[in-house]
């Protein structure tokens, strides 16, 4: 198919032979082809194998060809470049295939009486039942470990980045780095040895926020840090040079100008620790009764609901649909916070335009 | 308002890294003294700490005085917020508020220290803003965002801000050098109609514009690097540009070195 293409080489030394840009697509659709047909012949049967004979298949026939007509270095760069699109497919195909199968199974029972009712009189084979209570659990302990979490971590970057130097703010950074990555089973167990056992608390939704803010502290650090660092020092002078004293220009002039992206960042600690299921489980133990109060008795909250109907589901039936359409629930959830998330950042920043 | 500026042994720090030694200077109010000298010889430095924000840097100290009329900015007790509304400064990048609009950058002194009234707010954006020769340009987008303007308007919106607080003394750290001809001259134009009501010190690398706009011009200049920059001398611009008393002054401003 290429050879329709080739020019003859240019005397020019500015000029050289270009493939046209429909190439790239020719050449993909030859590959898939050609896998298709090798896996055919061979007696595979899995996607994944003739797929990944294919992506093998573009970015050998991308380099062959290329070199042949435009010469090595444009080899080279399109190389590189069929190499990041195959990088971008294959991060994509496990992302799109988890929606597309949640879509699928989960909208089955998820309708409004789902959203509105609780587990309370249902038996996990029966039909029917909700998630009322789960949401209601998830919206409080999230709730709260976000209250807890987003003041604490702010005024921790602030600390870090406008006033800490020297050995305290170096073993701030080093905690928080070391936070970062607490497996969220062993921030149930702290809490739990702690709250729990030692202080001698019943379960509820407050121990499991307990557990969800130590999660979520580190990340909110982490992001209002960098959001901080990315504000200009001329603004920092020019308000101290207007003898603002130092707190109001943070509060007044630093937070204004980075508040876009310290609400990005809030929002993705929130849809991190939403998903939490391990914590949850140790603290909050669960019920199929709705709770509204979650300084006391246990709750129930999305994931854990997942995890539950699953379990008791044995992979079919009324359970193992309502998990579905739970996770489903859930993966909404989140995706409206990290869309809140980016329309805030937009309305808020700073604007350029004229 | 003016008020009078006298340095005397002044050394300034960064870290343990001396930056400029032993200046003695006296700044007359109502007047413009330029600071020229070539890069690195510590004017800026020298002008940062004219209002206390040489310490903002981290490892920035100073040693000496510097007497504001009859108070000295480095006495036992000096609030340096304080300070920095009598000394007012325009930085050499013209730096708006991005969040804020034109309005609420010129109020921004005023209203970042939260004593205003409301009536009076709209007296001093209008009269700022005409004491920087910007109000018929921006009086039909008060609300629109400050950056928004042009390079040349956004350093005249710093100025109306830097006025907008009534300072005493307005320090001016290359406020063209990021400007086009045009700009420059109407913040030139601007620095001779502010030397009635303020005193004006300038850092600028224009020789040309150090003899347009100024009084007096001090050089400064380093022995060599890694060493503190010093004051070389101090006297009437007319004279500096004709006669100056020191060979080194004549060899920069003729271009021989620097």
């Amino acid at each position: 198919m290429s050879h329709a293409t080739l020019t003859p080489k240019s005397r020019s030394s500015l000029r050289g032979a270009t493939l046209p840009k429909w190439f790239l697509w020719a050449v993909a659709a030859g590959s898939i082809a050609a896998g298709l047909g090798i896996s055919a012949a061979a007696g595979l049967n899995s996607s994944i194998q003739w797929a990944l004979i294919a992506a093998v298949l573009f970015v050998l026939g991308t380099y062959a060809i290329s070199a042949r007509v435009e010469g090595g270095r444009q080899a080279k760069d399109r190389v590189a470049t069929s190499m990041v699109w195959v990088a971008f497919i294959v991060a994509v195909i496990p992302l799109a295939s988890l929606v597309w199968a949640t879509v699928k199974r989960g909208v089955k029972v998820l309708d409004g009486y789902f959203l509105t009712h609780s587990m309370g009189v249902v038996a996990d084979a029966e039909v029917g039942g909700g998630i009322y209570h789960a949401i209601l659990g998830t919206l409080e302990q999230v709730g709260i470990a976000t209250l807890i979490s987003v003041p604490v971590g702010v005024l921790t970057a602030i600390y870090l980045v406008e006033y800490g130097s020297g050995k305290l703010s170096k073993a701030v950074t080093f905690f928080v780095d070391v936070m970062t990555g607490i497996p969220s089973i062993v921030a149930g167990l702290f809490i739990l040895s702690t709250w729990i056992l030692m202080l001698d608390m019943g379960p509820s939704g407050f121990a499991g926020s307990l557990a969800l803010s130590i999660l979520m502290i580190p990340v909110v650090v982490r992001s209002t840090e960098e959001m901080l660092k990315l504000v200009p020092n001329e603004l920092r002078e020019a308000s101290l040079a207007l003898g603002v004293p130092k707190w109001r220009t943070i509060l007044k002039v630093v937070l204004p100008t980075s508040v876009g992206g310290i609400t990005t960042g809030v929002m993705l600690a929130v849809a991190r620790i939403t998903g939490e299921t391990a914590p949850v489980l140790l603290l909050v133990w669960g019920t199929d009764f709705i709770n509204a109060n979650p300084f006391q008795d246990p709750q129930e909250s999305l994931p854990m609901y997942i995890y539950l109907q699953f379990a008791n589901s044995g992979g079919y039936g009324a359970a193992y649909d309502r998990a579905w359409a739970a996770a489903l629930t859930l993966i909404a959830f989140i995706m409206i916070l990290n869309l809140a998330a980016r329309g805030i950042a937009r309305w808020k920043a700073p604007k350029t335009g004229r | 308002m003016a008020k009078r500026i006298d340095v005397s042994g002044l050394n300034a720090y960064y870290s343990s890294f001396l930056a400029i030694e032993d200046i003695s200077m006296t700044v007359e109010p109502r007047s413009v003294t330029a600071f020229i000298g070539p890069s690195g010889c510590g004017k800026s430095t020298f002008l940062r700490t004219l209002n206390r924000m040489h310490e903002v840097t981290p490892g920035g100290r100073v040693e000496g005085k510097v007497m504001l009329d009859d108070e000295n900015l480095y006495g036992a007790g000096i609030d340096p917020v304080a300070v920095r509304r009598e000394v007012g400064m325009v930085f050499q990048r013209p730096n708006p508020f991005p969040t804020m609009s034109v309005y609420d950058n010129v109020a921004a002194g005023l209203k970042l220290n939260g004593k205003f009234k409301k009536s009076e707010l709209d007296d001093v954006v209008e009269k700022s803003l005409r004491g920087a020769n910007l109000w018929n340009e921006v009086k039909d987008r008060l609300n629109k965002p400050g950056s928004g303007l042009s390079g040349g308007q956004q350093q005249r919106l710093c100025i109306a801000r830097a006025i907008a607080v009534e300072p005493n003394v307005l320090l001016m750290d290359e406020p063209c050098s990021a400007l086009d001809p045009i700009s420059t001259l109407a913040i030139e134009d601007l620095i001779g109609e502010l030397k009635e009501r303020f005193t004006i010190v300038i850092v600028t690398h224009n020789m040309q514009q150090a003899a347009r706009v100024s009084d007096r011009t001090a050089f400064f200049n380093l022995a060599a690097v890694g060493q503190p920059g010093k004051l070389i001398e101090i006297d009437e611009t007319e004279r500096i540009f004709s006669n100056p008393s020191v060979q080194a002054t004549e060899d920069y401003i003729s271009g021989r070195f620097g």
